[in-house]
């Protein structure tokens, strides 16, 4: 399969759920291991390999940013956690990840299980043409999180935590089309907590948003790390540097440093990585 | 010559020519209406939508049964193809990787340029020959089985409209695959799989030769999809080749009817369409 082949959505089936979402409540499993495990993990689109050999953890509750140039793996590293490039045919692994000590690529992994556990927001604001309300209720209205009734009750709470009560309470019942974009992107961020995640991840969100959008977005980062544990991938280092407690810089699919994110980007170990965050290359 | 006044000249040539081609399309439509509205608004009467025609020869009377027939048929012929050609639709949009989808892709397309009256000879065939009599029922199967490749393909191309984003943005939220495609990606194409239903049922509303050997005709009122029934197509169709004056004139007002009937239907699926969700943004 060539480079440019427009990647094809795949046949895949999706066994019933098996594994019972986490009560809001409890607490993760251990409390030492960390929030993602990445063991060795290689990944490949037919021939082109485009992640190897990684190996990293990830922290609970705090911000880990993914920084690099373009087609360094990044996105592939994000959607890998969740499984969404399972869409895509022709695709191979090796090795593993772990969400909160739970195999991501173990043969027989509930995908709809998992995914209710690993919230994602998109490059670009994709809310349903449905209503505000629905955005949000939906994830948790379809996989039964909570009783019918109590789901207003949740919609309020996502959208508060992501910042935009205040601005669609008056209007739950309209078209979430019609929301500014950055208001689209905090509806997505409400919409992906509504299934009461895990981790987040967030695959560039604030690309397509205006400063001010990006400022209240990278804001809310700070409201929600004090209960989720989030990756961030981005292409701005600034952002990486105000928002993010752990960076990891990957170049051409490997894992060049991982480390603080004051000492990536005070006293990088790797030349590389120098270079790029002073930006004489990518 | 000046390069600013060529331009200008190429530019309001080519808008001519633009609205010539546009006149030369339109004309047809403008006087095939004349024409019927001429020739067949003077028959149309309370009477002609109501009473069953009068016995040859004699005068009044009107097409109640032809008019009921055609909704018969046709809704029998929806509700056969309908369903099959928008979940085939679903399936080849979905799961445009498969074998499945590549064979009724193509299927779909050859019976796409089959003629309807070979359509109508397979309903023939398989329907009437083995039941021995001719039936409304065989009618129904053969207009369904000209609806079903336009449907699935409008559905299609519908579907694909849909942004991959969409779909992502539901399988990451644990909406299993078959529910993201009905509650999301059907459910924003929905307008346009209903615009696309309507103009097929425009279409085989105005078929005649698929009813010939099927639906047969007839000058009664039936109700009984076993039974042969009348159809507006084939009313004109009779009433046109009939020897009498005011059959002639039947078959201009029946024309008009059903030329209204399909208009009505194909408003209705611009109406739809300017119902549509916006995407993103």
């Amino acid at each position: 399969m060539s480079a440019t082949m427009k990647p094809k959505i795949s046949f895949v089936t999706t066994p019933r759920a098996t594994l019972a979402p986490r009560p809001p409540s409890a607490q993760p499993a251990e409390r030492g291991a960390p929030a993602v495990d990445v063991r060795r993990f290689s990944f490949a689109y037919g021939e082109r390999r485009v992640l190897r050999n990684l190996e990293f953890s990830i922290e609970r509750k705090a911000v880990t940013a993914i920084i690099g140039p373009s087609g360094c793996g990044k996105s592939t590293f994000l959607r890998s956690i969740n499984r969404l490039n399972d869409l895509i045919a022709a695709t191979t692994h090796e090795g593993d990840i772990l969400v909160e000590g739970r195999s991501v690529y173990a043969q027989g992994t509930d995908l709809v299980a998992l995914r209710q556990r690993v919230g994602m927001v998109f490059q670009r604001p994709n809310p349903f043409p449905k209503s505000v309300f629905d955005n949000v209720a939906y994830g948790p209205g379809l996989n039964r999180l909570v009783p019918k009734r109590d789901l207003p009750d949740l919609v309020e709470r996502c959208l508060r935590q992501a910042a935009l009560w205040d601005e669609v309470k008056d209007r739950l019942e309209e078209p979430a089309t019609g929301l500014s974009g950055g208001q689209q992107q905090r509806l997505c961020i409400a919409r992906a907590l509504g299934n009461q995640p895990e981790l987040l991840l967030m695959d560039e969100p604030c690309s397509a948003l205006d400063p001010i959008a990006t400022q209240r977005v990278e804001e809310l980062l700070f409201e929600l790390k004090r209960e989720y544990t989030i990756v961030i991938v981005t292409h701005n280092m600034q952002q990486a540097a105000r928002v993010s407690d752990f960076t990891g810089f990957f170049d051409r699919g490997e894992l060049v440093e991982f480390d603080d994110t004051e000492r990536i980007f005070t006293s990088p170990a790797h030349e590389r990585t120098e270079a790029y965050i002073t930006g004489r290359f990518g | 010559m000046n390069r600013r006044v060529f331009r200008r000249l190429v530019s309001n040539a080519m808008v001519g020519l633009m609205v010539f081609a546009v006149v030369v399309a339109l004309l047809p439509l403008f006087f095939i209406l004349m024409d019927l509205i001429v020739k067949g608004a003077g028959s149309l009467s309370a009477d002609f939508f109501t009473r069953m025609p009068a016995p040859a020869g004699e005068s009044g009377g009107g097409v109640a049964h032809a008019i009921v027939g055609t909704l018969i048929i046709v809704g029998t012929a929806s509700l056969i193809g309908l369903p099959i050609g928008i979940a085939a639709g679903i399936y080849c949009a979905e799961y445009p990787g498969s074998r499945l989808t590549w064979v009724t892709r193509f299927v779909a397309d050859v019976m796409n340029g089959t003629p309807s009256i070979v359509v109508g000879v397979f309903a023939w065939a398989w329907i009437v020959a083995t039941q021995k009599h001719f039936s409304a029922l065989a009618g129904s199967a053969a207009l369904a089985l000209l609806m079903i490749p336009m449907v699935m393909r409008t559905t299609e191309e519908m579907i694909k409209l849909v942004p991959n984003s969409l779909r992502e943005a539901a399988l990451a939220l644990g909406y299993p695959r078959w529910r993201t495609s009905l509650a999301i990606v059907v459910r924003t194409t929905l307008p346009g799989i209903v615009t696309g239903s309507l103009l097929a049922v425009a279409r085989i509303a105005g078929e005649t030769a698929p009813l010939l050997f099927t639906a047969l005709g007839s000058q009664y009122m039936s109700l009984n999809l076993n039974q042969p029934m009348a159809a507006l197509p084939l009313t004109v169709f009779t009433y046109a080749t009939g020897p009498y004056e005011e059959w002639h004139r039947y078959a201009w007002a029946a024309a008009l009817v059903l030329i209204l009937v399909v208009f009505v239907l194909s408003l209705g699926a611009r109406l739809a369409i300017g119902r549509r969700f916006t995407l993103n943004g």
